[in-house]
């Protein structure tokens, strides 16, 4: 039983390190990610944030303009859920005085 | 009289959860320059890491500085205890009515440039939009996290 374990584990990590052997160079601009377009000649959304970011909203940061205005919905779900977790609490936790 | 009514002064500050004038201090000393610190990094976050969740946290980690070193009863002067949970939903309602707004006036949901505000060019209605949304973040995440603090100490 040991010894089947140790097996599947080390070729998990076998095949994770061949994974990791074959990624892109970090910052590499010929990846699949941060290429201008794609395969099927479409356009990438990574690019297409860091050109036009600024242009959009006057704000320098990249990182902001795409957490708070073109992933807008996402931030507001996790807000919602943040007030979630603070109203789950309450009831959890909260003395009740009966 | 003077010599007792500081007598009764030091005790009343002394009934928090830590008997120590040198924690007190430190800590009354050290909160305003955390909330400061807070609110530069909610307002910088357009030109820098920051934004509002992180200066919720930093404004939440001030008051519960002064809940841990003062006390519950002697801390309810900055942020009383039943304010928290409305204090967060008015956030997430910021947040989800800014979109509203947008959306009223014209465009699609959470779509900025549709905001009623005069003379502003689409692009910096968008700025002023981010801003607004990231308050509300960051009221909805600091009183959330005191209301947990105050929920565990069981008040």
């Amino acid at each position: 039983m040991k010894a089947i374990h140790i097996l599947v584990l080390a070729s998990f990590a076998a095949l994770l390190m061949v994974a990791a052997v074959h990624l892109p160079r970090r910052g590499d601009p010929n990846s699949p990610a941060n290429r201008a377009e794609n395969v099927l000649k479409g356009p990438v959304a990574g690019a297409y944030y860091i050109q036009n970011a600024y242009l959009d909203a006057k704000t320098p940061n990249m990182v902001t303009v795409i957490l708070a205005d073109y992933r807008g919905f996402d931030t507001l779900g996790e807000t919602v859920v943040v007030f979630a977790g603070g109203v789950a609490c309450l009831y959890l936790l909260r003395r009740r005085t009966s | 009289m003077n010599e007792v009514n500081r007598d009764l002064l030091l005790r009343r500050h002394m009934e928090g959860p830590i008997v120590s004038p040198i924690v007190h201090v430190c800590c009354r000393g050290l909160a305003p320059f955390i909330q400061i610190t807070g609110l530069y990094v909610f307002f910088h976050g357009h030109y820098s890491p920051g934004g509002g969740f992180q200066g919720g946290v930093l404004l939440a980690a001030s008051i519960i500085m002064l809940r841990m070193s003062l006390g519950l009863a002697d801390s309810q002067r900055i942020m009383p205890n039943r304010l928290p949970i409305p204090l967060a939903a008015l956030g997430a309602l910021i947040y989800a009515g800014t979109g509203l707004l947008a959306m009223l006036w014209g465009g699609s949901y959470l779509d900025y440039s549709f905001l009623p505000l005069p003379m502003l060019d689409p692009a910096m209605l968008r700025y002023v939009g981010i801003l607004v949304i990231e308050l509300g973040v960051t009221i909805c995440v600091m009183s959330t996290l005191i209301s947990i603090y105050d929920n565990l100490l069981g008040s």
